[in-house]
């Protein structure tokens, strides 16, 4: 039964999805936006001393960072958007008062977070590989992995933001705000070795580092990066507990 | 004061014909429902539907309720009345389990609330005050997702059907009207076939038309057998469509009973006007029952007990006074409400529709007037 709703609640919430420009827009187009225009100023030009770039080309080092973006827009503006909206609207309430359970509509977030991610992320690729040469993943699988965990980790985060935030509007303006914090701080803006030092301390603790990393290091052949992709596992599985108890009621 | 309670009879004729129906319709079983299932789930159900004794819910220093005890029995429509703030969302909020009571014994279709709210919530039906739907998901959708937890949902089709939205099916919700909002929701409501539904203040903001619709709903709902509470502040909608009534105030229920029982309780008796050129008063005060008369340009006013009526037109016909414009003025549920709630309730500033016009009614008569006009 339960299987049943979850699978109605995650149609209903992609078809919602698809008829909400705003929220497509910053997941699909922004980070598009940032491959046409960083890709423009960097290039396929070599990274000028080994530690700007991590040691690879402009392009091979935004490729995964813009995938994180993609992340970072659902993580940060659509899930919580979508959860403060409901619960600014009481559709929560009415949703709890009339016996479907209030996790498969918070789970349907998720996926239909991931669905959105996906394809923003093959948006990504395509527009990064037609307008540039970067270099193919060594380990497309670990690109993989890293970019599904911290897709659900952010949008944990996201239910997180909803679930604090009062309205919508509140919840966007918040997550917008966020999102471009985390893009100049997190490492898909300035690369993090060429930051302040300040910044660059606090750029570490940005959602968007870890996976930014964990998404480089398989694309550069430098392996799993356990030790992010265990900062990501911690972010969701603490953001989805913060998440039922604060919407459990 | 007088012209609203003028015409009487079509009020009563409308509720007449309303039971009549349903009775009817009991018999055949209903809207939306197979006969037997409808059979079956009454039969395997011999809890009340609403069972509550000595609620109370404080938030903070706040007392919502102090003290609410009512029984709702099957089939039955229990309207809660009173004014605003008096604790009747409160009370309903606990009844599903969407609030936590202080204390009191609260079983609803014989499960507790508190502990039962999961599966209490696939019997029972909601219509919540201030709450809404995305305004981009469409009406079908809306019904499917709902319909989804239950195991035997009404197919979407026949309940758009029923509930006249066939033509809305894929209109999105912020598209639609207040009416076709609330028939969307009352649709929702009963879309597992709920054994009880609550409906919180269902006809609020919607304009007379509206009102008019959202009640024929109702009462299709009751036709069904399917028990209701209802929480309203209008006293038309609670008259025409309530089997009984809990009136609360401040937190207490402070009277019960059908919506005639409260009127001859707390009415004040009836009103009759009659031009009297050579009629004494001294004809018609001793007769039984009257309780005054008062005598204003060129008309007599008789007040008292119903059964005056009779002795008054007996009298002046015996006299040989046959007046042409008699006019008697029956008591409201609205009287018998304020008599119980205290005039001090009468047209408290934004309260409703009625606020715009002192000294007359107050914020309860506001839908009498729609309704009228």
């Amino acid at each position: 039964m339960t299987g049943r709703v979850l699978r109605e609640a995650s149609r209903v919430e992609l078809a919602l999805l698809l008829r909400e420009p705003v929220a497509l827009v910053f997941a699909l187009a922004l980070p598009v936006v940032n491959v046409v225009v960083l890709g423009a100023v960097f290039g396929d030009q070599p990274d000028p001393t080994e530690d700007v770039f991590r040691g690879v080309s402009g392009s091979t080092y935004y490729t995964p960072a813009y995938m994180s973006l993609v992340a970072a827009a659902v993580g940060l503006i659509v899930t919580p958007t979508q959860l403060a909206g409901y619960r600014e609207r009481g559709v929560l309430r009415r949703i709890r008062a009339s016996g479907l359970p209030v996790s498969a509509v918070l789970v349907s977030q998720v996926v239909v977070g991931l669905v959105l991610a996906v394809v923003g992320a093959a948006l990504v690729l395509a527009v990064s590989f037609a307008s540039n040469e970067p270099d193919v993943p060594a380990d497309v699988f670990g690109v993989l992995v890293a970019f599904l965990l911290g897709t659900v980790a952010l949008t944990l985060l996201g239910l997180v933001l909803g679930a604090l935030l009062p309205t919508a509007r509140a919840a966007q303006g918040a997550g917008v705000m966020l999102w471009f914090v985390v893009l100049i701080l997190g490492g898909a803006g300035p690369p993090p070795d060429v930051l302040p030092d300040a910044m660059g301390v606090v750029g570490t603790f940005t959602p968007l580092r870890p996976l930014v990393i964990a998404l480089q290091d398989p694309w550069f052949g430098n392996g799993w990066n356990v030790v992010q992709l265990l900062v990501l596992l911690g972010l969701g599985v603490a953001s989805g507990a913060v998440a039922a108890v604060r919407l459990r009621r | 004061m007088t012209s609203r309670n003028t015409p009487p009879g079509p009020a009563a004729g409308v509720r007449g014909t309303g039971r009549a129906r349903r009775a009817g319709a009991r018999v055949v079983g209903g809207i939306g429902t197979s006969p037997e299932k409808r059979n079956h789930v009454v039969a395997s159900t011999p809890d009340l539907p609403v069972s509550v004794r000595g609620l109370r819910k404080s938030y903070g220093s706040v007392h919502a309720v102090r003290d609410v005890s009512f029984d709702v029995a099957p089939g039955e429509i229990v309207g809660i009345l009173g004014p605003n703030g008096c604790g009747k969302t409160t009370t309903v909020e606990c009844l599903q389990g969407l609030r936590r009571p202080d204390a009191g014994e609260i079983a609803v279709l014989g499960l507790d609330p508190r502990t039962q709210a999961t599966a209490l919530r696939r019997r029972i039906g909601s219509q919540l005050q201030d709450s809404a739907l995305p305004d981009r998901i469409r009406v079908h959708e809306a019904i499917r997702l709902f319909g989804s937890v239950g195991s035997s949902p009404v197919p979407v089709d026949r309940l758009l059907d029923d509930w006249g939205l066939t033509a809305k099916r894929r209109a999105a919700f912020g598209s639609l009207s207040g009416g076709q909002r609330q028939r969307l929701f009352v649709a929702l409501a009963l879309v597992n076939s709920p054994e009880l539904v609550f409906l919180d203040e269902m006809t609020t903001g919607l304009d007379p038309a509206a009102r008019r619709e959202t009640w024929r709903l109702l009462e299709r709902v009751r036709d069904l057998g399917t028990a209701v509470v209802l929480v309203t502040h209008f006293m038309d909608e609670a008259e025409r469509l309530c089997d009984r009534l809990v009136v609360m105030l401040e937190g207490e229920v402070i009277e019960t009973g059908t919506p005639a029982e409260l009127i001859r309780r707390h009415g004040g008796g009836i009103t009759a006007t009659f031009t009297a050129d050579g009629v004494e008063v001294g004809l018609v005060s001793g007769l039984p029952g009257v309780r005054s008369v008062r005598r204003r340009a060129g008309s007599l006013e008789v007040s008292g007990e119903p059964e005056a009526l009779l002795h008054l037109g007996h009298a002046l016909v015996g006299a040989g006074s046959l007046p042409s414009d008699l006019r008697v003025r029956q008591p409201s549920l609205e009287d018998a409400f304020f008599t119980l709630v205290g005039e001090g309730s009468r047209g408290r500033p934004g309260d409703g529709a009625g606020s715009g016009d002192p000294g007359s009614e107050g914020w309860a008569t506001a839908g009498t007037r729609e309704g009228v006009a």
